[in-house]
């Protein structure tokens, strides 16, 4: 049967664009909060119990200046959710690039050689997945706070939690690398390869790794999304950031104990952000999974 | 058949191994067990009796050995944060676990099935499309938020539910059950629906993922091509190949399941063992924590063992020889 | 000829489009006429794109969208199909047309057993019940000759061979009584020897039920075996249409003769096959320069060997959990021994699973043998292998669409092995290789800036061979270089293949199932069964008096355009 492949550029729905947006706003200001917030909430000369529990400029009561309300100590929410969301998309990041990295070194390895390599990286990744990140994240932070203490973990709390959540995200890269290279060494241009007389490691990097990239790709945005709402629930749990660095996790907690009192914005701002974010991440991803590979299915 | 059988034990052997071993260097080393145990200010021979007491002395293999022996009978150690037998906590706190992860399964997977075969059928349509958009925003949204906007919308504004608390139980014996009061449902309610969404969509997106598989298969066109009816083929040959798939990634995902039980007792100040959980990491209380760690690596083991059972009566290429 | 009967089939001015995404209208089927008798069994056939199929599914009603009969009329059993939709009223497809497709194994459904797949179909269609459909079942397996019939209805599809699966999915076609058969390469997926019995089933149950048989193919052997009539497709068109005996032993059209010329024939041996010549000055220029370059001495076909294997024995073992425990053990290649010699080409030939892929991957260094011997080039080969020994040998594989790395231009995939093989001093020279390379094979300069993806599997397999070329080998191996490949495009690439052995002084290892392919192309030939080599000769001795009854049974069972003439006198249905 002649395949007829056509291979224009085709523009990517309107949904997908616009999330694409939405993250490159995202992105460049979390890069710019220093200078785009309006106070910065670590230096406590910059906000005053005078301006606390204001509701936001929508509603009555609201004040300008304060476009999503303060919160309890008088803290515009702006600035506090700006600071929040670029610790929350950077631990998020770190924990994907770290995972990535160990699970596609691991998985290509273990796909290529095989035997007692592939056996062992499998079942070790078989007993991790069987543990849901976010309790083995949980089991670290909280080996961490028994071994070091609570102010050491306070001050390296984004490397704990990056550490805690790459710890088991790594299985699905390498699973899938493993997958994708045995997939890819059955194909007869890696056999003319091996037949050719190419080395090893070269036929690794040079043709089957360029082959599993996409499929990588496609696992490390889904998996971004995932990072950054495991890290939430980690702050959320109190097991995750601290509140004198917090992360939108952290700011959800903290606004918990107000829900009652009727100051609800203070949850709920930073929720809103969370969810636009890991959205938009969550809906660009999709995307390239159905337009790569559409029989990757990721948790 | 022996094979399988045999290399699942092995797995579930190795599993088993791998988690006390975890839970054993825990225990063992993480903080100062002794330090941790005994009251402040302590003189250095009373620190020194009680490591005797608790066998520390003794070389790692053989406390290893212990350690198993004593889980192997059910002692799982002294909760440093309540003084009391894990085990007992563990026990205690079970039923209510159990039977918000139940109401949560039947939950998902009765709207997550039927919704994943619509937008399957259809993958194109409104409804489908609808589907998709409210699967994704479910996705992209943490449980705890969730369990936040449910509180905020029908404890704190309608006032409709209650926000906390398992409401009152009934006790039979072994067992406290929240299912014969009218305040206990009225509790199980707004957490089971927080716990049930994240699964609810995870199963939609299989089943439509698998049945779109299924449905473009050689089999399927062959049995349009012998003319029957539209419904034999997707109510009963359709089905029945999607389903099978599902069956094990649902069970699978009970370590998920459990895991977002955590989040969402915590929310509600439901008194599951997940609540437990949290207290513990945040104290940290190591023994209940490790204790937690062997009960879900139990689970995982157990549950794969019952899919993997189920799959051998379902699927008959591994029921029979060749 | 009057008929009294009607037609089972009549298709008029048939035209089928799929309008694609962008705007375009592609034209599947283009005016086809098609007329099949009660008892005939007609083929059509074609290579690939020529819309054979398409004709099957659009008078099924199998039509994926967006394709849609755009105009035209298809009757069967004198009632019309709606175009609209594909049906008629009172023809119901399964009740009045049965179908055959291509794949046993995913025809029939892995969870249900033969029987509740065969009762399926008449408890929809026919008004009986499940005890009568019971019976019924029996009989059909019965009739399509299954061995233990009884209990084979409670089997599940993965119980059955290839064979079996197959008559079933043939049973279920017969179940409800149907005045048509659509089989779309019905043994395509087979074994040689099963398919001659699926060929001899379907041609007795045409003449027992009078069912009429469109018989979808690529295969002319197969054609030739069993077909009454025959219609010859090309994109889209009908090329011509007559009586098998005629078309195949005359055919008018050009395009036709030359689909007949293409096709090896199993009774003699050309020098090439008889297909015009795409030789450009281009090509023969650069054909030049491979000569030039080539450092091969080929010191008359009856020299020295270049590859020598003795005794050699490949052995897949299945591990337990126990290391140094083996639970059971598979002997894929017994003790086979023979040589190829320089500048020949030496044929190894048997069906699926005697091991003749095996002994090329093992010489090739893909698979470690067990025990046993190679020598080439003075060393002995084992699976680890020095560069200059891995650079003289190697392989053409059967897949052409994953030969090639879909991320690599064309160029650098052929440069690659002559750089690591430091074969010219820079890429730039390098390059120029591969151009040359690449007009050799017949292929544009222009090619090697394009990836893998811009090209045909003809075209795909040149390149592969090209690259092959590139470190200059001394022995090439083919493993079933044509199987995946069109009969026209086939007979090129065979062409190709033979010129290049003369121009670089290559002795070759061809791998292929195809009897008749091997004797154009083969000078000595091997036949292997179940991992032994049961005969060893010379291509005319072997082919015309084989010493060993495998060999005379697989040529006895081997479709083949000859076939055509030797079958008996049968009643004209025409």
């Amino acid at each position: 049967m002649t395949s007829r492949v056509f291979h224009r550029i085709q523009l990517p729905p309107v949904s997908v664009m616009i999330a694409g947006i939405v993250l490159v706003v995202i992105l460049l200001l979390a890069i710019f909060t220093p200078l785009i917030a309006p106070i910065d909430p670590r230096n406590v000369s910059s906000y005053s119990l005078v301006d606390m529990e204001i509701p936001p400029v929508f509603m009555d009561g609201g004040d300008p200046r304060f476009l999503l309300g303060t919160d309890n100590q008088g803290r515009d929410l702006v600035s506090v959710i700006l600071f929040g969301l670029r610790i929350s998309i950077l631990i998020g990041v770190g924990a994907v690039l770290l995972a990535a990295s160990i699970g596609v070194a691991l998985g290509s390895i273990a796909g290529y050689f095989g035997g007692i390599i592939d056996t062992v990286v499998m079942r070790v990744a078989d007993v991790l997945v069987s543990f849901p990140t976010i309790l083995v994240a949980l089991l670290v932070s909280g080996i961490a706070r028994a071994q070091l203490g609570p102010e050491t973990v306070s001050t390296w709390a984004p490397v704990i939690l990056i550490l805690a959540i790459a710890v088991n995200e790594w299985v699905q890269y390498a699973r899938t690398v493993r997958g994708s290279s045995m997939v890819e060494i059955s194909r007869d241009y890696v056999r003319a390869a091996k037949v050719i007389g190419l080395p090893s490691g070269r036929i690794i990097l040079r043709h089957i790794l360029p082959n599993v990239m996409s499929s990588v790709m496609v696992i490390a945005t889904l998996n971004l999304a995932g990072a950054i709402l495991t890290e939430a629930t980690l702050s959320f749990l109190g097991a995750g950031m601290p509140a004198t660095y917090p992360s939108l996790g952290t700011l959800i907690r903290i606004g918990n104990e107000f829900l009652f009192s009727g100051l609800w914005w203070i949850a709920v701002m930073p929720a809103a952000v969370l969810v636009v974010l890991v959205l938009a991440v969550n809906v660009v991803g999709d995307y390239l999974r159905d337009r790569f590979n559409p029989k990757l299915m990721t948790n | 058949m022996i094979k399988i059988v045999s290399a699942r034990l092995l797995q579930a052997v190795l599993v088993m191994v791998a988690v006390t071993a975890v839970a054993f260097v825990m225990f063992r080393f993480v903080g100062d067990p002794v330090s941790m145990m005994v009251r402040e200010g302590a003189s250095q021979a009373e620190k020194d009796a009680l490591r005797v007491a608790l066998g520390l002395d003794k070389s790692l293999a053989v406390q290893f050995g212990e350690f198993v022996w004593r889980v192997l009978h059910g002692n799982l150690g002294t909760s440093l944060r309540y003084q009391q037998p894990v085990t007992e906590l563990l026990i205690a706190r079970l039923p209510a676990t159990l039977e918000l992860v139940i109401v949560a399964t039947i939950l998902s997977l009765a709207l997550g099935i039927p919704l994943g075969i619509i937008s399957a059928l259809k993958p194109n349509g409104i409804l489908s499309r609808l589907i998709q958009s409210v699967t994704l925003i479910g996705v992209s949204m943490p449980t705890f938020v969730t369990g936040l906007l449910l509180i905020l919308v029908f404890a704190v504004n309608l006032r409709w539910l209650p926000s906390s608390g398992r409401g009152d139980v009934v006790d039979l014996g072994f067992w406290q059950t929240g299912f014969l009061t009218a305040s206990g449902l009225k509790s199980l309610i707004l957490p089971s629906i927080t716990l049930a969404l994240f699964q609810l969509t995870l199963i939609m997106r299989l089943v439509r993922s698998e049945m779109i598989d299924v449905l473009s298969s050689d089999y399927i066109r062959f049995a349009f091509a012998r003319g029957l009816s539209r419904r034999h083929i997707y109510g009963r040959l359709a089905l029945r190949n999607t389903l099978m798939p599902v069956i094990t990634v649902t069970g699978l995902q009970i370590g998920q399941l459990i895991a977002f039980a955590i989040v969402t007792e915590t929310v509600f100040q439901w008194p599951g063992m997940g609540l437990l959980f949290t207290n513990a990491v945040g104290f940290p209380d190591i023994p209940v924590l490790a204790a937690y760690l062997l009960f879900v690596g139990l689970m995982f083991v157990l549950i794969n063992m019952i899919v993997d059972v189920l799959y051998t009566f379902v699927d008959p290429r591994l029921r029979t020889k060749q | 000829m009057e008929n009294a009967t009607p037609p089972v089939l009549d298709i008029r001015n048939l035209r089928v489009e799929y309008p694609l995404a962008n705007g375009t209208l592609l034209v599947a089927v283009n005016d086809v006429d098609l007329t099949i008798q009660p008892g005939e069994i007609h083929a059509l056939v074609g290579e690939s794109g020529a819309g054979k199929t398409t004709v099957g599914n659009a008078l099924m009603g199998l039509l994926q969208a967006p394709g849609r009969i755009a105009s035209g009329s298809i009757t069967i059993d004198g009632k019309p199909i709606d175009i609209r939709t594909g049906r008629t009223a009172g023809i119901v497809p399964g009740r009045d047309v049965g179908a055959i497709f291509q794949d046993p194994m995913t025809s029939l459904n892995p969870l249900f057993t033969v029987e509740s797949q065969l009762c399926e179909g008449m408890l929809t269609h026919l008004k009986i019940g499940r005890r009568e459909a019971r019976a019924r079942a029996l009989e059909l397996m019965k009739a399509v000759s299954i061995p233990e019939p009884e209990r084979r209805l409670g089997s599940y599809p993965h119980q059955l061979s290839g064979g079996q699966r197959q008559r079933v999915v043939i049973a279920t076609a017969l179940a409800c009584g149907p005045r048509l058969i659509v089989a779309d390469e019905p043994t395509t997926a087979l074994d040689v020897s099963v398919q001659a019995q699926i060929l001899k089933l379907i041609r007795d149950l045409a003449d027992e039920r009078r069912v009429g048989v469109l018989l979808v193919t690529h295969n002319m052997g197969v054609v030739a075996e069993i077909a009454d009539r025959v219609t010859i497709m090309q994109n889209g068109c009908l090329v011509e249409s007559g009586l098998a005996r005629d078309v195949l032993t005359a055919p008018k059209a050009p395009y036709a003769r030359t689909l007949i010329a293409a096709v090896p024939p199993i009774d003699t041996r050309l020098e090439r096959l008889p297909i015009p010549s795409e030789a450009t000055r281009a090509t023969l220029d650069a054909r030049e320069a491979v000569r030039a370059k080539n450092t091969n001495t080929v010191a008359g076909r009856n020299g020295e060997a270049a590859l020598t294997v003795r005794d050699l024995c490949v052995e897949y073992g299945q591990s337990s959990f126990m290391p140094g425990r083996k639970t059971s053990v598979f002997k894929a290649v017994k003790n086979v021994s023979f040589e190829v010699r320089r500048g020949e080409i030496f044929g190894l030939v048997g069906e699926s699973g005697c091991g003749k892929t095996t002994v090329a991957n093992t010489i090739a260094g893909l698979v470690k043998q067990s025990s046993g011997t190679i020598d080439f080039q003075g060393t002995s080969l084992a699976a680890r292998r020095e560069k200059s020994v891995r650079q003289s040998l190697q392989m053409v594989f059967q897949d052409p669409y994953s030969a090639l790395n879909p991320r690599l231009r064309i160029n650098a995939a052929i440069a690659e092995p002559i750089l690591f093989y430091r074969l010219a001093s820079n890429s730039a020279e390098a390059r120029l290789d591969a151009e040359t390379l690449l007009e050799a094979v017949g292929l544009p300069i222009e090619a090697g800036a394009r990836f893998a993806h811009a090209f045909s599997g003809g075209q795909r397999q040149r390149i592969a061979i090209a690259r092959s070329l590139g470190p200059r080998p001394s022995l090439l191996i083919c493993d079933e270089p044509t199987s995946a490949l069109d009969v026209s495009v086939q007979a090129q690439i065979l062409n190709l293949l033979k010129d290049l052995r003369d121009l670089a002084g290559l002795s070759m290892l061809f791998i292929s199932h195809d009897l008749a392919v091997i004797r154009q192309m083969c000078d000595r030939v091997a036949v292997m069964k179940a991992g032994e080599i049961v005969e060893l000769a010379d291509t005319e001795t072997l082919f015309s008096a084989p010493a060993h009854d495998y060999t005379s049974e697989l040529l006895r069972l081997a479709p083949s355009l000859d076939r055509i003439l030797s079958r008996e006198g049968r009643k004209a249905t025409v």
